[in-house]
C-alpha cells in the first residue's frame, strides 16, 4: 500500500512536468546494481500479485529472464525491485525512470509510442464479448438497442463503436467501475453484453457463482498487442531486451510459459484460466515486431 | 510539455466529438446534482423542522424520535457505501426496484445523504431563535403549524442561507461518487477519455473548470438570493449594512 501511494505521488508530479529520465538504462542498471520492474496488481495471468508483496505472472516472469540475461550482459548480479502500478500511472512512472521495465498488460499503440517504447509483442489480446448463455445473443448485429458493458478506463469499447455505429447498430454503453463491476452488471441485467479482453472475460465467468451462465460469442472485435513496456530512445536497452524475447520465442520456452500460465491451474486458488494460445499470438512469436494496435487493424 | 487541445475535436467513433459527449456527461452531473438537492432540501426542511417540534405530546415524541434516525442514519454511512447499498442491496431484497436505472437511485442516495446534513442546519437554525418568537405567536392565537409556517421558519431560513450555500456547492462535487453505479457524468468522462485519448491532462483541467464553473454558479444563485430575501433589521441585514 505504502508503494502504491508512493508510486500515486510520483506519477502525479511526473505528469506536471516535462519527463526527462536517464536515457541509458542499461549504464543506470550497472552503476546502481537494482533495476525495478512495474508490475500490476490483477491484470489476469499477465501481471498479478500473490499477496504479500509477491507478484507473478505470464509477463513477470518473462520479466525475470530477460532481466537474467541483461544480468549477464552488464556482468553484474542485478537486485530485482517490483514497484506497482496502475493503468494511470505506469506511462509517467516508465517516463521518469522510477520504473525501468514495465511488465503488465500495456496495449501498444500509436498514442502509447509517442511516450515510451515497447519490446516485441508477446501476447495478442483479442477483445470479445461474454453475454448470458440463454440471452441468445451470438453476433455483434445482435446489440442493436442492447446495453453493453465496459469497465472504465480501457478502449475496447472504443474499437466497438467505431466499427459498429458505421454499420448502423446502435448500443447504449454502461461503464463499471471496474472488471469486477461490470462482470456484475452482466450478471444482474442490468447489461446485456460485456465487451473486453477474451482472458478477462475468462477469467471473470471461471470465477463466477455458476460459470455455466455465461458465454464469450461473436467476432473478435479487435486485436490488441500488449507488450513488456520502456522508456523510449534507448535502443541499447529495448534491443537487449527485444533480444532476449526473441530467444524464449525461438526456443520454445515461451510456449511453456503460456501453458504454466493459461492452460495450468496458477497460485493463489490454484483455478486454470484455461485459455489456449490464439492464432493472433502465434503469429506475433513467429515474426517478433513492435507494431502498434492501428497496424493490426489495417489487416 | 505540449498541450493538445483539439483532441476534444476529435471524433469519438460513434458519430460525436469528445466536446459533444463532455457537455453531455455535464449534463449529467448537473441533473443529478440539481434533482439531489430537491430532494435534500425538501427532505432536510422537513426533518429539521420535526426534530424542533415540542415534545409536550406522542405525536410530537413520534416526530423527534423520527428525525432522530434519519438524521443519524444518513449521517453515519459513508457515501459512496450508501450508494452501493441503493444500487446493489436494495434491489435485491425488493426486486420491482431493479426496473429503477442507477441515475435515478443516485439521485435518491445522494438526495437523502444531504437531507441529513442540511435537517441539521435547520434545526440549528430554529434553535437558534429566541424562545420568544415561538412563545409570542402561540400567544397570539397561532396554532403550531401557523408558527412554523408565518414565523418561526422564514427566520430560520434567511439565518442557514450560507451554510445552505456551502451544501449546494458540496452536492455538486459529491455527484461525482454517480461514476461508481455507471452515470455518465463528468468523472466517468474523466476517467473513460482520458484513457482513450491518452491527453489526462487537457481531460482533467477542463472537467475540474466545469465543476467549478458549476458550483461557483450555484454560490452566486445563493447570493442573490441571500441579498433578495434580506429583512432589514434581522441578523446577517445588520451586520452588513452598516447604515
Amino acid at each position: 500500500m505504502k508503494n502504491q501511494i508512493a508510486a500515486l505521488v510520483v506519477g502525479l508530479t511526473a505528469t506536471g512536468v516535462t519527463a526527462v529520465a536517464q536515457a541509458d538504462t542499461l549504464a543506470k542498471i550497472k552503476s546502481s546494481g537494482t533495476v525495478t520492474m512495474g508490475v500490476r496488481e490483477s491484470s489476469g495471468a499477465l501481471s498479478y500479485t500473490v499477496g504479500d508483496g509477491k507478484f507473478a505472472g505470464f509477463h513477470i516472469e518473462i520479466c525475470d529472464r530477460v532481466l537474467a540475461d541483461i544480468s549477464k550482459q552488464v556482468g553484474k548480479k542485478l537486485t530485482v525491485k517490483y514497484q506497482p502500478v496502475t493503468s494511470q500511472n505506469r506511462i509517467p512512472l516508465t517516463q521518469n525512470g522510477t520504473v525501468d521495465i514495465e511488465c503488465g498488460s500495456t496495449t501498444n499503440n500509436a498514442a502509447r509510442q509517442k511516450d515510451v517504447a515497447f519490446a516485441v509483442t508477446t501476447y495478442v489480446e483479442e477483445v470479445r464479448m461474454a453475454v448470458k448463455a440463454n440471452s441468445g445473443i451470438t453476433s455483434i448485429n445482435q446489440l442493436k438497442g442492447k446495453k453493453v458493458a465496459t469497465t472504465t478506463g480501457t478502449t475496447s469499447v472504443q474499437t466497438l463503436r467505431k466499427h459498429e455505429r458505421a454499420a448502423g447498430v446502435n448500443f447504449d454503453e454502461v461503464f463499471g467501475k471496474d472488471h469486477a463491476d461490470s462482470f456484475l452488471l452482466l450478471e444482474s441485467g442490468r447489461a446485456d453484453a460485456f465487451v473486453m479482453d477474451g482472458s478477462i472475460l475468462a477469467g471473470n465467468i471461471a470465477n463466477a457463482k455458476n460459470p455455466g451462465d455465461f458465454k464469450i460469442v461473436g467476432e473478435v472485435l479487435s486485436v490488441e498487442p500488449i507488450a513488456i513496456m520502456m522508456r523510449k530512445d534507448d535502443p541499447a536497452f529495448k534491443k537487449a531486451v527485444d533480444d532476449s524475447i526473441k530467444k524464449m520465442m525461438k526456443d520454445g520456452s515461451l510456449n511453456k510459459l503460456w501453458t504454466k500460465w493459461f492452460e495450468s491451474p496458477i497460485p493463489p486458488r490454484n483455478v486454470k484460466v484455461g485459455l489456449a494460445l490464439s492464432e493472433s499470438t502465434k503469429n506475433a512469436w513467429a515474426n517478433p515486431n513492435d507494431k502498434p494496435m492501428e497496424d493490426y487493424a489495417k489487416k | 510539455m505540449t498541450w493538445d487541445w483539439q483532441v476534444f475535436l476529435q471524433d469519438t467513433g460513434g458519430g460525436e466529438t469528445y466536446f459533444d459527449w463532455m457537455l453531455s456527461a455535464w449534463g449529467w452531473t448537473l441533473s443529478v446534482a440539481v434533482l439531489a438537492l430537491i430532494i435534500a432540501l425538501v427532505m432536510g426542511a422537513i426533518v429539521g423542522t420535526l426534530r424542533t417540534l415540542p415534545d409536550d405530546r406522542l405525536l410530537g415524541k413520534l416526530a423527534i424520535g423520527f428525525g432522530y434516525v434519519w438524521v443519524e442514519l444518513f449521517r453515519n454511512i459513508p457515501l459512496l457505501v450508501q450508494i452501493f447499498i441503493w444500487y446493489h442491496v436494495i434491489p435485491a431484497l425488493i426486486p420491482p426496484m431493479k426496473a429503477l436505472p442507477g441515475f435515478v437511485l443516485v439521485v435518491f442516495a445522494l438526495g437523502f445523504f444531504t437531507s441529513a446534513r442540511i435537517a441539521e442546519q435547520v434545526r440549528a437554525g430554529i434553535q437558534s431563535l429566541p424562545r420568544g418568537q415561538r412563545a409570542a405567536a402561540l400567544a397570539i392565537g397561532m396554532t403550531t403549524f401557523q408558527s412554523y409556517r408565518l414565523v418561526i421558519l422564514p427566520l430560520a431560513f434567511r439565518i442557514i442561507i450560507p451554510p445552505l450555500t456551502s451544501e449546494s456547492m458540496n452536492i455538486v462535487k459529491n455527484s461525482s461518487v454517480a461514476f461508481a453505479v455507471s452515470v455518465a457524468e463528468l468523472t466517468l468522462f474523466a476517467l473513460q477519455v482520458q484513457e482513450e485519448t491518452s491527453r489526462g491532462i487537457e481531460v482533467y483541467l477542463a472537467v475540474t473548470s466545469l465543476y467549478m464553473i458549476t458550483a461557483f454558479a450555484i454560490n452566486r444563485v445563493m447570493a442573490r438570493i441571500e441579498r433578495g430575501v434580506r429583512v432589514p433589521g434581522l441578523i446577517a441585514a445588520g451586520q452588513a449594512g452598516g447604515h
